[in-house]
């Protein structure tokens, strides 16, 4: 049961962005059985900060952040693992030795970028397995920078 | 005044080629909500001479011929990306008009130094690394203009890399360039109206800014001298009061004081959105999104400025005033931060679609009544939802339900991010 706030008249939709949006309620009909409070007002009530939020810290430019999850092992050296959820930046530049997202036969595979004389080389983290080799006229799409990797425990 | 018109190429079919890279130079349409017909056409498929709006089994000889790929529309990632394109093209001046979900309005008043190309292809370059959509800038004296400039832009017809500056050009060089564009091709010239002036032989735009602007006006109207104006670098049509079309419906108002706190501004945008949901009933038609966004003064460079939107699209079209309400106070509950005097609030009903249902009469009757309206949501919070409804709604999901090509919600779902391997 969603939690539903009576002082605005009407509630606000809460969860997702897809879910059917709540209906308003009888009146008189009961939402919240919690006892409001009216005694003694809270001393920490001057201190109040933000809680600290996961989008701020991980999330540089909003506008271009995307979520990717991965899918197999190539990366595991690199701390990314199978199911892992990596978090975007399209804004920030690859520079050499950037773990990104890049396009390999129109699919997305996730890489560190070399810089090698012949071109590009897309390293996975298997010991030469799996790498990517772009030659000087061969078409890289770097898609974005991976930033962070976040892995379920 | 100066302004530019940035405006996403194929929007649609761009949104889904930033996650499926497959259907880069690829044929590409994006279908309307019941599969029915052509939203959104790739280069590719253009050039096949596909029109818009052409009826997706008229397509299907051709699709299988070239290898054309149809895809449902996924109005979720679509609103999403437009969201993040609007806050990346916000950053570009003080002044952002949204008109409609890939297109917009900037204000390059004061921007005199720039040169107002390579500040065009700035934003270009910005948007498609950060959001991945290719754009083009239309910039002109008036908003007429710069949608001509686009035009330009988008067919090459002048300018250079997708930017198009018409103010940059000499007097001869536009009678050239105009000279060449049909004159349907203007900013509320439609279909009708350019086929009657074709008749009297304005046939192109050069024809119809040298006209006489007073002789038509009494032919036509008054709108038509208002554009003859505007072509010919008279503004007219102001930043924010943008003639409303068809595919949107807007209402905003400026407050009398500045407000600060989320309740006034959810009453002032409850207004707002029962004033359009009045005029989207009254033309017959639903809203499948919903835009609102609330802004601090522009012209008070000393307070903090905060001039954020969000559009939402929603479960399914609607013309009722409750779902919207509820949508848009949702929406502002997301962009409203603390701290700032907001000066303006808006909202804007988007992707309109057509009512027109055997059964409109009988709802029209019922959704007069708002209490009708409210008591049957009353019921269904008890009993659950779509426990009592209209006939016409049920019939809507049923053909909601056709979308049997749409890509996953890349942005919007966890269980339907892109994967890397």
């Amino acid at each position: 049961m969603q939690s539903l706030t009576t002082s605005g008249g009407q509630p606000f939709p809460t969860g997702s962005l897809f879910s059917p949006l709540p209906c308003i309620p009888l009146p008189g009909f009961p939402i919240l059985a919690t006892p409001v409070p009216a005694g003694f007002p809270s001393p920490a009530a001057d201190f109040v900060e933000d809680r600290l939020s996961l989008d701020e810290h991980l999330i540089k430019h909003r506008e271009a952040t995307f979520f990717v999850r991965v899918t197999g092992q190539s990366m595991t050296g690199f701390g990314i693992h199978d199911g892992d959820l990596l978090v975007v930046d399209r804004a920030v530049d690859a520079a050499d030795r950037s773990v990104v997202i890049a396009v390999v036969d129109g699919e997305f595979t996730v890489k560190q970028l070399c810089r090698i004389p012949d071109g590009v080389l897309l390293r996975a983290s298997g010991k030469g397995h799996g790498d990517i080799l772009v030659g000087p006229d061969q078409d890289l799409t770097v898609w974005g920078v991976v930033r962070w990797a976040i892995h379920r425990v | 005044m100066t302004v530019a018109l940035v405006d996403g190429n194929n929007f649609y079919v761009s949104c889904e080629r930033v996650f499926n890279p497959r259907l880069e130079g690829k044929p590409v349409v994006v279908l309307s909500n019941n599969d029915g017909c052509a939203v959104a056409r790739s280069a590719e498929v253009k050039a096949l001479g596909v029109r818009m709006g052409t009826p997706w089994f008229q397509l299907r000889d051709l699709a299988k011929q070239h290898g054309i790929i149809a895809l449902s529309s996924n109005y979720a990632l679509y609103a999403d990306m437009s969201n993040r394109m609007m806050a990346v093209l916000a950053d570009y001046s003080p002044e952002q008009e949204i008109y409609s979900i890939d297109e917009c309005f900037l204000g390059l008043d004061g921007f005199a130094d720039y040169d107002l190309v390579a500040y065009g292809q700035t934003i270009r370059q910005r948007v498609r690394q950060w959001v991945g959509i290719p754009v083009c800038v239309g910039i002109a004296e008036t908003k007429t203009l710069a949608k001509l400039a686009n035009h330009c832009a988008k067919k090459n017809l002048a300018g250079d890399n997708g930017v198009c500056n018409l103010s940059g050009m000499t007097e001869a060089e536009l009678s050239r360039l105009f000279a060449t564009i049909e004159v349907g091709e203007i900013w509320g010239v439609g279909p009708r109206l350019s086929k009657k002036l074709i008749a009297r032989g304005i046939a192109t735009v050069e024809a119809l800014r040298t006209a006489d602007a007073k002789t038509l006006r009494r032919e036509f109207s008054v709108v038509l001298e208002r554009t003859i104006a505007e072509l010919n670098g008279v503004m007219c049509v102001d930043m924010q009061e943008a003639a409303p079309n068809k595919q949107q419906i807007i209402s905003s108002r400026s407050f009398g004081n500045y407000v600060y706190d989320l309740a006034p501004l959810g009453e002032a945008v409850a207004t707002y959105i029962a004033t359009a949901a009045t005029k989207l009933r009254h033309q017959g038609s639903l809203a499948g999104m919903v835009q609102v966004y609330v802004r601090t003064n522009p012209h008070k460079a000393d307070v903090p400025q905060y001039q954020p939107s969000l559009t939402i699209p929603l479960p399914e079209a609607t013309d009722d005033t409750l779902r919207l309400t509820q949508a848009a106070l949702w929406g502002l509950k997301r962009i409203y931060r603390s701290g700032f005097a907001y000066q303006k609030a808006g909202v804007a009903l988007l992707n309109l679609s057509d009512a027109g249902m055997p059964q409109l009469a009988l709802f029209s009757k019922a959704r007069d009544n708002t209490r009708v309206m409210q008591a049957m949501d009353r019921i269904n919070a008890v009993w659950g939802r779509g426990t009592l409804r209209s006939a016409a709604e049920g019939t809507r999901r049923e053909w909601k339900m056709k979308r049997e090509r749409m890509s996953p919600g890349y942005t919007t779902r966890w269980d339907q991010l892109p994967i890397a391997r």
